[in-house]
């Protein structure tokens, strides 16, 4: 009988929290060489912290990290690197200006004995590097014209060269189509066999079963199993990755379901989505359900004016509109709380006051003049209406907490008065209890009126809140469930593309 | 390996060489284009005037932009870290003025100690750019603005200090000979300018700090990731630009002979023109020493051209402000297009 | 706001003080410092045409972008002013011409940055050398000099009754126009918002291709307006006016506590970086010392006002960095 083998990565009680969210709670996990190894969870579950922490990007407030047996502290991306860590991050961190061969090699080109760049040794060994994957890439190309799969795949050839021990794929299918995902997976295969520790972070459980030998499920930066995946099924592993309470979130309150407010046909963006059509009406919850990528964000964009779909119609209370800017998109009354509210929800400098009247900037002025005590007002009553917790409305906003943040930034496109209001992962990054006081919100919004479309990856939100869900999967709808139907093995199943 | 999964991975070889061939083609196109633009302006100035097409004249041209090559070669390694350096007129200014009075005053002195002389003051000016950005965390553009003025400044205080003007007649003439002697018939400063950019060139291709210079540009973040000391590489950027100036200094004094202190004032400009019509990117990590040196000889050709037609020289420094923006422009629709036609092509694959 | 007033007025109490040693320097340096003749009329006007400059760059800059051509855009206006007046057209219709040029010329920058979303600083790096070029090929080296006087009263003479020059009083009521625009207006809020987080402007609902295009206009006509006032003083027009006065518009604005990457800034601490810049000029110019060294000073006073508090920032990191580690919790 063999002995067991030593975990390449093993981590003990990993903690860390951000601003007031714990992203992991004592955490143990073990990677062993020879293993492709699934790590899946909802968003927020702490997969992201957790790959951000072996690539040495973040330090864990507790706990130990372990490497090759070794007791280590990751102070940094080079260290990891120099441990024989790789990881592919969702947006890869490459040299756009420079050739595959040199991405490769960057800081340690081959030199031939003059100690000068030897590029045919270099662009000879990518070239080999890239076949051995099976790649159909040229180690000459430039990497600004690579698409994202084949961004990857420098990457991957990256840690190859490094002779990494673990690689971690972040994400990694999110943006590849299903031919592209297959070549990776290929890739994946081969780097087994050659004893590489291989993790997999993924929402998608069709690719795990795909490829993973075991896998971990996280929940709320909590581990809560691991186990080798022929011992798993579909149901098992998303009843671990939802299992929370949903009595836990905001019953929702009954609206009166009105007339159709907004009505979308068709609507395509090439590579992005295709024939989107749905219906949204007065007072209803519409849910917006899919993986990471699915397209859901895209079509958002589209109906606020930021993007523009090249066909289909979109119909605003009976009459045929275009939208070509966000100016145009509000004043269709037509609001949109974005996905990420650092870099497009709020302005982090701005106090909440400032941020609440940003979109209404006419309506606080007289004659192009600011009126600070309207402003205030104003501020005023959505503070204590969405009970936004701070030191007052002139408080600058990048010091409230991630659940205040996000009810600042509800607050804003509220003040807008909209008929339709579009909300992109509402819930994303902040803790229960804010959680809870945001649905409470929406259900009070809707019960006034107002038509929402409610973005979301936390399949419990979307099942208590929504009155009808649609689930997006590569761009098109695969699935259209009335509240009563909706459950969350369907959604999964719709959202992850397989058929019922 | 089923068939049809080879034949698709074959397809996407090509049309993966095809791409790589269109997007290195695009780089390319910068120096054939110049190429071109040259071989415009030769064949449109020379039917007009015959005398421009005279190898007498084509050494007039190339004498004209050595020294602004050298100074452009400094240049270029600044702005491929994502920099400027717009303080490059003043260094040189300083550095004629104080190598052609040291000669003045100490006539019996080495050549070459004059000469290290000026590349060690342009070395200690350019690194004290170097430490303003680098460490200082200081934009680039600001602190070379403010280093524009401040080495222009320095010089005047030392020319009220000493003498308003250094003529010809002051200096050694082993000193004005470097810019007049000939080695196989070529005239010694266009040597040098050749000299130095092929090494840097070199350096730029075939060294692996020179490759890193290209990374820092390119992503900065990234280049920090992957343990590359950004900060050192700047300030080396940084620094060389100052020696090149200072080397450029010693040549103008001993080409002009006649030297005060407004000495290349406004040479920024030139020195920004070859590059950026050279095919540097702006934003730092792409640009080639080659594309350069063709950027300043059609710039020095033009000049040459205005003389010949007798159209007014007061032409020339629109001419320069018309080449960058003309060539940011067409920068930028270049760009656009290569995206589309990837972008294009990526959808019918 | 709060927090980034208190740090504000700590720009601003330094720059106050900084004044006050200008003037105390001043007044013992020389002994025509302090007559009403220097503070009243000698001070002001010679630093008129970069303080309205600074007007606008200070907007530009909060918004994120910045404009090295204006100092050319002067001299140009300045020169079709000369050559038109030359010409034999009325005055008020050259100025009109003149100032419509800068509207032009503005228009030309704003296009390229927005339009075709190039980087404002080469784009006005080029403007900058095109700018002053074509104001040498529309008067070579010639100069015009024989102005009307009572356009050169714009520049030259002063208000009746007191001893300011008749510029000083455009720039008082630009200074109005632009606090209002900038820190009570809608407007303001925008630029604000722009320069902080552009994308976050975007998405709400802000144009932010039309505000630039907007400043630039405006700088562009600000230039002109500068040049007309410049052009009045020196009763001169000549392709080489306000030859590097850029450099003195963009240190007013930065020592005036604008950030250069943008989002941050008021017009308060530009206000009083002109007269800073103004005191230090007028004693320079008192003392006798010439137009390159004056130029030196201010170099080293632009690379200064973001170097000082660079290193400020760093230290007390550093010091802070020094209190965390010796309170930081032992990993299990």
């Amino acid at each position: 009988m063999t002995n067991p083998p030593e975990p390449i990565i093993e981590l003990r009680g990993i903690a860390k929290q951000f601003g007031g969210v714990q992203a992991l709670r004592g955490v143990d996990f073990r990677l062993f060489p020879g293993e492709v190894h699934a790590l899946v969870g909802e968003n927020g579950a702490g997969k992201s912290t957790l790959v951000k922490i072996l690539a040495g990007i973040h330090r864990p407030d507790a706990g130990v990290v372990k490497v090759g047996g070794e007791v280590i502290e990751l102070r940094s991306p080079i260290q990891a690197q120099a441990l024989g860590i790789a990881v592919v991050q969702q947006e890869p961190m490459l040299f756009p200006d420079l050739d595959v061969a040199e991405n490769v090699f960057m800081g340690r080109h081959p030199r031939d004995r003059f100690g000068r760049v030897d590029w045919k040794c270099m662009y000879r060994e990518v070239d080999q590097l890239l076949a051995s994957l099976d790649v159909s890439l040229s180690s000459h190309t430039p990497v600004q014209g690579l698409s994202v799969a084949e961004q990857q795949l420098v990457e991957i050839a990256k840690a190859l060269s490094l002779q990494a021990r673990v690689l971690v794929l972040d994400e990694p299918t999110a943006a590849l189509s299903s031919h592209e995902v297959e070549e990776l997976f290929a890739i994946v295969k081969q780097l087994r066999e050659r004893g590489v520790a291989i993790l997999f972070v993924s929402h998608r459980l069709e690719e795990v079963f795909n490829i993973a030998d075991r896998l971990t499920v996280f929940r709320d930066g909590t581990h809560i199993i691991t186990a080798p995946v022929s011992e798993m099924n579909t149901e098992e592993i998303i009843k671990h990755m939802v299992g929370r309470e949903l009595s836990n979130l905001f019953p929702k309150g009954d609206a009166e379901i009105g007339e159709v407010v907004l009505e979308v046909r068709q609507l395509t963006r090439p590579g992005v989505f295709a024939d989107v059509s749905f219906q949204l009406r007065r007072g209803e919850i519409l849910g917006l359900a899919g993986l990471v990528g699915a397209g859901r964000t895209e079509v958002a964009r589209v109906l606020f004016g930021i993007d523009r779909a090249e066909s289909g119609e979109i119909w605003l209370k009976g009459k045929k509109v275009r939208i070509h800017s966000p100016q145009q998109a509000m004043e269709y009354g037509i609001a949109y709380v974005p996905e990420d509210r650092h870099q497009q929800g709020l302005v982090m400098n701005f106090s909440i006051a400032s941020n609440i009247t940003l979109a209404i900037l006419q309506k606080v002025s007289r004659l192009g003049l600011l009126d600070p005590r309207r402003e205030q007002k104003i501020a005023g009553e959505y503070s204590s209406q969405l009970r936004i917790r701070s030191s007052g409305v002139e408080q600058l906003v990048n010091a409230l907490s991630g659940g205040n943040q996000q009810k600042v930034v509800l607050s804003k496109w509220l003040a807008t008065n909209p008929s339709v209001l579009i909300l992109d992962e509402p819930t994303r990054g902040i803790d229960v209890g804010a959680k809870a006081e945001v649905h409470r919100i929406i259900s009070d919004l809707a019960t006034r009126g107002l038509a929402i479309i409610l973005i979301s990856s936390e399949l419990p939100e979307v099942l208590a809140m929504a009155d009808r869900v649609i689930v997006l999967h590569e761009g098109r709808v695969t699935g259209t469930f009335t509240r009563s139907e909706a459950t969350q093995e369907r959604v999964m199943f719709a959202a992850t593309g397989q058929d019922r | 390996m089923t068939t049809a999964s080879q034949g698709v991975k074959h397809a996407k070889q090509r049309s993966q060489a095809g791409q790589a061939r269109l997007l290195g083609l695009v780089s390319r196109v910068r120096e054939l284009g110049l190429l071109i633009v040259l071989l415009l302006i030769v064949l449109t100035v020379g039917v007009q005037a015959p005398r421009f097409l005279s190898i007498d004249n084509f050494e007039q041209i190339l004498l004209s932009v050595a020294i602004l090559a050298i100074v452009a070669v400094g240049e270029t390694l600044v702005v491929l870290t994502r920099n400027v350096d717009l303080s490059v007129g003043s260094m040189v200014g300083i550095t004629a003025f104080v190598t052609a009075y040291f000669f003045k005053q100490l006539p019996g002195i080495n050549l070459l100690l004059g000469i290290l002389l000026g590349c060690a003051l342009g070395l200690v000016l350019g690194m004290i750019n170097g430490l303003i950005v680098s460490f200082g965390r200081v934009p680039a553009i600001v602190a070379t603005l403010g280093t524009l003025y401040a080495y222009r400044g320095l010089v005047f205080i030392f020319s009220s200090n000493t003498t308003s003007q250094i003529n010809a007649s002051d200096v050694p003439s082993s000193y004005l000979a470097l810019a007049t002697t000939q080695i196989f018939g070529i005239p010694t400063l266009i040597l040098i300018a050749a000299v130095i950019a092929i090494i840097v060139g070199y350096f730029l291709h075939a060294l692996q700090t020179g490759r890193q210079l290209y990374a820092v540009g390119s992503n900065p973040d990234a280049a920090n990731m992957i343990g590359i000391r950004r900060d050192w590489l700047v300030f080396a950027a940084f620094a060389a630009s100052g020696l090149l100036c200072g080397l450029a200094g010693v040549l103008w004094g001993a080409r002009f002979g006649t030297v005060d202190s407004t000495n290349a004032t406004g040479l920024e400009l030139a020195v920004i023109a070859a590059v950026v019509v050279g095919g540097v990117n702006i934003f730092g990590g792409s640009g080639t020493i080659l594309g350069v040196m063709l950027g300043a000889i059609v710039l020095g050709t033009l000049q040459n051209a205005l003389n010949i037609l007798n159209v007014s020289q007061f032409w020339l420094q629109a001419l320069y402000g018309a080449a960058i923006i003309g060539a940011v422009v067409l920068d930028a629709f270049i760009t656009r297009w290569v995206q589309r036609t990837i972008l294009s092509r990526r959808k019918k694959a | 706001m709060k927090r980034l007033k208190s740090l504000l007025i700590s720009w601003e109490a330094l720059l106050v003080l900084l004044l006050l040693i200008g003037v105390v320097i001043g007044s013992v340096l020389s002994p025509y410092f302090l007559s009403s003749f220097n503070l009243a009329y000698a001070l002001p006007s010679n630093i008129m045409e970069i303080a309205i400059m600074a007007l606008p760059m200070t907007l530009i800059i909060i918004a994120g972008e910045i404009d090295l051509s204006v100092a050319s855009l002067l001299g140009l206006t300045s020169v079709v002013l000369g050559l038109l007046w030359q010409r034999g057209l009325p005055m008020w219709l050259a100025i009109g011409v003149a100032l419509l040029v800068g509207l032009v010329a503005g228009c030309l920058n704003g296009l390229l940055v927005t339009k075709l979303a190039l980087p404002s600083l080469v784009v006005t790096i080029g403007t900058l050398a095109l700018f002053r070029g074509l104001a040498y090929v529309v008067l070579g080296d010639q100069a015009v000099s024989n102005f009307p006087t009572a356009f050169t009263n714009l520049g030259f003479g002063t208000i009746p009754g007191t001893e300011l020059p008749w510029s000083s009083l455009i720039f008082v009521i630009l200074v109005v126009i632009f606090v209002m625009v900038l820190h009570f207006s809608r407007w303001g809020r925008q630029l604000y918002a722009i320069g902080n987080n552009k994308e976050a402007a975007r998405f709400s609902g802000i144009n932010v291709s039309r505000v630039k295009l907007v400043l630039f206009i405006l700088s562009g006509v600000i230039a002109a307006l500068a040049g007309v006032i410049f052009t009045s003083r020196f009763s001169s027009a000549r392709p080489d006016n306000a030859v590097g006065f850029e450099l003195y518009v963009v240190t007013v604005v930065l020592l005036g506590g604008v950030n250069i990457f943008g989002g941050r800034g008021s017009l308060l601490g530009v206000v009083l970086a002109i007269f800073i810049v103004g005191v230090l000029q007028n004693v320079l110019g008192l003392v006798n010392i010439s137009g390159d060294i004056q130029n030196l000073a201010i170099g080293l006073l632009l690379i200064l006002s973001v170097l000082g508090p660079n290193i400020a920032r760093r230290i007390q990191v550093l010091i802070t960095r020094r209190r965390l580690v010796a309170g930081s919790p032992k990993q299990v």
